[in-house]
């Protein structure tokens, strides 16, 4: 067993928030030197389709900012308003690109490059009748028996 | 500020980017080789700290030049 430190991560949401905490730490960590995988189940197997199309949605978030004191003028119901989770999507993707944040694709592809491991729970794609071939190249497919197989052996461990 | 043998421009760019560009570039060094950071991003100035305590290149100079961030990393 090789003595490189080890950081596993499972990721269970399919936002586009939600989506970047698992890319930004294993990317990182895969830059570090910690050997990474990272198990995708339930609505984090969004994040494997080669069309990420994620969206973000303030409903249900109240720590979520609001752009131009949008809070105030809408009351919790009017975030349930149609059309209120694309713009509030557009938004956040602007705000992103403004400030230099990586692109989702781009950060999973910088994981792929430094040999992160990216585990499809088999279980899931079962449950939601998912289709492989809209899933990026590369990735295995495994149940939970897998995950322990490396986060039983690694320095790290998280749920996101 | 002194000699370097390669440079990264990582301006603009926010966590972990400037982290993640400076890992490649490196390894397409070879050792002993100095590589010059250029970044925008505040948060790097503790990151390159930690990364090079954690994968053993030297921070040899870490600076703030007009609002920019400048790096000089040893590659190990």
């Amino acid at each position: 067993m090789s003595d490189e430190k080890k950081l596993a991560i499972i990721a269970t949401k399919g936002s586009l928030d939600w989506a970047y905490p698992p890319f930004i730490l294993a990317s990182t960590a895969a830059a570090l030197g910690y050997e990474t995988e990272i198990f995708f189940t339930f609505y984090g197997l969004q994040l494997l389709k080669k069309n990420l199309d994620l969206e973000v949605t303030p409903l249900g978030n109240p720590g979520m900012p609001m752009p131009m004191g949008m809070d105030k003028w809408f009351p919790v119901l009017g975030l349930a308003l149609p059309g209120m989770q694309g713009m509030m999507t557009g938004m956040m993707k602007k705000k992103m690109a403004s400030k230099g944040v990586a692109d989702l694709t781009e950060l999973r592809e910088l994981c792929q490059e430094a040999e992160v491991k990216l585990i499809a729970c088999q279980m899931t794609v079962d449950l939601f009748e998912m289709n492989t071939s809209e899933f990026i190249d590369g990735i295995e497919y495994a149940g939970a028996a897998r995950f322990f197989e490396f986060a039983g052996n690694s320095d790290i461990c998280l749920y996101i | 500020m002194a000699d370097f043998d390669q440079e990264l421009d990582a301006s603009g760019l926010n966590c972990p980017l400037p982290i993640l560009r400076a890992k490649k570039t490196l390894n397409g060094m070879e050792s002993g080789k100095v590589l010059h950071i250029i970044a925008t991003d505040p948060g790097s100035v503790k990151d390159f700290e930690a990364f090079a305590n954690q994968t053993g290149n030297e921070l040899m100079e870490s600076k703030e030049v007009g609002g920019k961030f400048e790096f000089l990393i040893k590659k190990a």
